[in-house]
């Protein structure tokens, strides 16, 4: 199967695409400066960042409704400003600091907001997986028509509970989105390395799950892709597998020295594939926008992402007594 | 100007002591460092030092004189050229000895000198209700149902839990009153249905997730421990999974290795998930109703052999059990056994033959594991003095040794004996028949610990 690709001249108006370029901006020049802070050492333990790959949630996003819910493994900080959580908070939660979304006592993989129905936020390769067709289950249980984005990488998807989770969802018919973030490096293993067969979208097949794969560094294309997954769910017929090739430009963490791979072979993504180079010329292109339109929302993302840094700097720590609370809900 | 040497606190928790021997006699020069005496505490025979220098003039407590009072003065320090009979006597507070003041600065001290707060001893239900004989079996199934009448979000799922009705027929019934909807078979696959349940408890409903047995929860510990219990704490408070994993935990009969263990303690040692584990059918049916309505995870182990026994049930429309208060089922004097789960059964039988002999144990059943009632332990502790804890896990690590520790850190001074702990053997289990009794605990086996800590 070609990956799904988006038209050389798509139909899409100004006002859409100046939205994608403006989130997929705020998650590069966001990451950017988690790398630098991490630097610094006001960012501690692991951090991974995801750039390179701010289509894939962008493009899903955009495919959403209202009340769909979302979850991811611990590269997440994109997904969560992708679904329009403060970037002030996911920053101060970097820096483990009181205002971060959970207080400071999650840390960069662990972070959740109820509000945006963003689930985590998980630290074990994989588990995100049925825990995203359990929030599935409980919107089927409730009958209210949403579905859940279940995102994990290519790395997760040789992970048994991946297919436990694939039988009981569509066994079920439970309305979920697998979005396989594929960015062909599970950690520094390449995926021909750890994978006998590469086409990650035909992994539902056994269980009778339609899956396609999709140009994740095409923002357009994963959109639509994301519209027919959803249509499928909410249309009751079960789950729906969405292999996204993409590709992160950093190492795996921030400590990873990344010497897996050539270094042409990154310049060459950067170059050729840059997901928000390509709505930026798009936008250029299609004169939808001038260069100084652009330059003033850069200026703008640029002072989102220093005033996130500035808070999470300024941000307290959280207080002593914050070791002893969330242990244990109170009884309602 | 005479000092009043005053009688030491030499534990944190001493009011009075023994005098037994003055080791100065009246007269004698004594610096600050000598032994003045041996004070008996209820506990230990210590030695008094002396703190100031002087002549020791009169002694005010003979040797031998018991009860003595903490503060008491024991005797009078003079200083040089200075006469006993005429000495006018100084505010003695700096004769106050030492040892207790280093005892208090120790990492311990604090909690040893804590004040133990009162147990709830409240009925588990009240006087004069009318009661009825119900298996644990029947307790488990009328809880779920009860509580799935009361919460519509309030589901079950399981390999076998609805069609089937259970494969040891504790989900009796509840597929015809409630419907597959909330009445689950699941494949074989428990970290995947596992994992399924914590995420629809954080979509907002309350799964039960029953275990054929806790055995193959095994292969979902992952989701139960990172994902179940550390959520709230991870998300800050913000979301959280209210269920119930529940199934018949530990060794049932002649079938092995991979099908007997108790996991009491695995899942006690988690912060953020609630461990029960039920001995009566009442309290199966009062716990698993709380369990059911706790706003956490919570382990809820049950026994296989324990099933089938009948016991006592309360009559009531909404009968609940405390998390986290303990259960007297025997009062007694000389011993506290302390059990929980199928523990109990070596417990009471051992009580019931050890009473035969003369001597009165009390047996407590924990119910609760964490939360854990130990204010109802430590009292009864103060009252016997003695304790021997009860499971059927193995021995390393076990809930017995965590009980120790809190007596020993909080009860130390009210101990006559070690505290023993009578546990399964540390082998697998194995399968012949011979073997198998020999690697469970036995009732014997917690007759000899009370003799032993009873010296008897």
């Amino acid at each position: 199967m070609a990956a799904r690709k988006s038209a050389t001249k798509p139909n899409v108006s100004a006002e859409e695409l100046t939205r994608y370029y403006r989130d997929m901006l705020l998650i590069r020049r966001f990451e950017e400066k988690a790398g630098q802070l991490y630097g610094m050492g006001l960012i501690g333990g692991f951090c991974h960042l995801y750039i390179g790959q701010e289509a894939v949630v962008v493009g899903l996003e955009a495919a959403a409704e209202d009340g769909d819910k979302r979850i991811t493994s611990y590269r997440d900080h994109g997904h969560m400003l992708a679904c329009g959580m403060d970037p002030n908070g996911v920053m101060a939660e970097l820096t483990g600091r009181e205002g971060g979304y959970s207080k400071g006592k999650g840390g960069s993989m662990h972070m959740f907001s109820k509000e945006k129905h963003f689930y985590g936020g998980h630290g074990i390769v994989g588990a995100q997986v049925p825990i995203g067709a359990g929030l599935a289950f409980s919107d089927k249980y409730r009958e209210n028509g949403r579905v859940t984005f279940t995102y994990f990488g290519d790395g997760a998807a040789n992970q048994g509970q991946v297919y436990e989770t694939f039988n009981m969802a569509a066994l079920w018919k439970l309305p979920v989105v697998f979005v396989i973030e594929n960015n062909q490096y599970a950690m520094g293993t390449a995926q021909q390395r750890s994978t006998s067969t590469p086409d990650l979208h035909t992994r539902g097949e056994a269980f009778g799950i339609p899956g396609e794969v999709v140009d994740g560094m095409d923002v357009l294309a994963v959109k639509a892709a994301g519209e027919t997954a959803v249509g499928h769910c909410r249309a009751g017929k079960g789950p729906y597998i969405l292999e996204i090739k993409t590709y992160r430009y950093r190492g795996h963490s921030m400590s990873d020295p990344a010497k897996y791979r050539t270094r042409e072979e990154v310049q060459k993504m950067r170059e050729e594939r840059d997901p928000i180079e390509h709505v930026r010329s798009l936008l250029l292109e299609g004169k939808h926008a001038t260069e100084d339109d652009l330059k003033a929302i850069d200026k703008e993302i640029k002072s989102v992402v220093n005033a996130s840094a500035e808070f999470a700097k300024d941000s307290p720590e959280p207080a002593l007594e914050e070791l002893w609370t969330d242990i244990y809900a109170e009884a309602r | 100007m005479a000092t009043e040497i005053l009688m030491p606190a030499l534990s944190p928790t001493m009011e009075e002591g023994t005098l037994a021997k003055w080791l100065v006699k009246e007269g004698d020069t004594v610096s600050s460092g000598d032994i003045l005496a041996e004070i008996e505490t209820d506990k230990a025979t210590m030695e008094f030092e002396a703190v100031d220098e002087g002549i020791l003039g009169r002694i005010l407590i003979p040797a031998g004189s018991e009860g003595v009072k903490v503060n008491t003065p024991i005797g009078l320090l003079l200083d040089e050229g200075e006469d006993a009979a005429s000495a006018t006597v100084e505010s003695a507070q700096s004769q106050q000895p030492a040892p207790a003041d280093k005892t208090l600065t120790s990492e311990s001290a604090p909690a040893a000198a804590q004040s133990h707060p009162e147990p709830d001893r409240s009925p588990d239900w009240p006087k004069g209700t009318e009661t009825h004989q119900q298996t644990v079996r029947e307790a488990l199934r009328d809880a779920m149902a009860e509580e799935m009448r009361r919460d519509g979000d309030v589901f079950l799922m399981g390999e076998e839990v609805a069609e089937y009705q259970g494969a040891y027929k504790i989900s009796q019934g509840l597929l015809d009153e409630f419907g597959s909807k909330r009445v689950i078979d699941t494949p074989i696959t428990e970290h995947g249905f596992t994992g399924i349940a914590v995420g629809a408890a954080f979509g907002g409903l309350k799964p039960i997730v029953e275990y054929m047995t806790f055995n193959f929860a095994m292969q979902a510990m992952d989701q139960i421990v990172n994902s179940a219990a550390k959520t709230l704490y991870m998300s800050g408070g913000q979301m959280g999974a209210p269920m119930v994993f529940r199934g018949p935990n530990g060794a049932a009969a002649r079938v092995g290795a991979q099908h007997s263990q108790d996991f009491a303690a695995w899942f006690s040692h988690i912060p953020g998930l609630k461990v029960a584990m039920p001995y009566s059918a009442s309290d199966a049916k009062g716990l698993l109703k709380t369990a059911i309505r706790d706003p956490n995870p919570v382990i809820f182990l049950e026994n296989e052999i324990l099933y089938g026994r009948s016991f006592d049930v309360p009559k009531l429309d909404d009968f609940t059990v405390p998390f986290g208060k303990a259960r007297i089922w025997r009062e007694g004097t000389d011993v506290t056994i302390v059990s929980f789960g199928i523990g109990m059964t070596y417990a009471l039988q051992a009580a019931e033959k050890l009473a035969e002999d003369g001597i009165s144990a009390e047996v407590i059943d924990l119910r609760t594991l964490r939360p854990m009632d130990t204010a109802t332990v430590i009292a009864s502790v103060q009252k016997t003095n003695r304790c021997v804890t009860v499971e059927e896990g193995f021995p390393k690590g076990a809930i017995g040794n965590h009980i120790s520790a809190i007596l020993m850190q909080e009860a130390f001074d009210w101990l006559d004996a070690p505290v023993i702990n009578c546990t399964g053997k540390d082998v697998p289990m194995p399968y012949a028949a011979n073997l198998e009794k020999h690697a469970l605990l036995t009732t014997e086996e917690v007759m000899e610990a009370v003799r032993k800590v009873t010296y008897r």
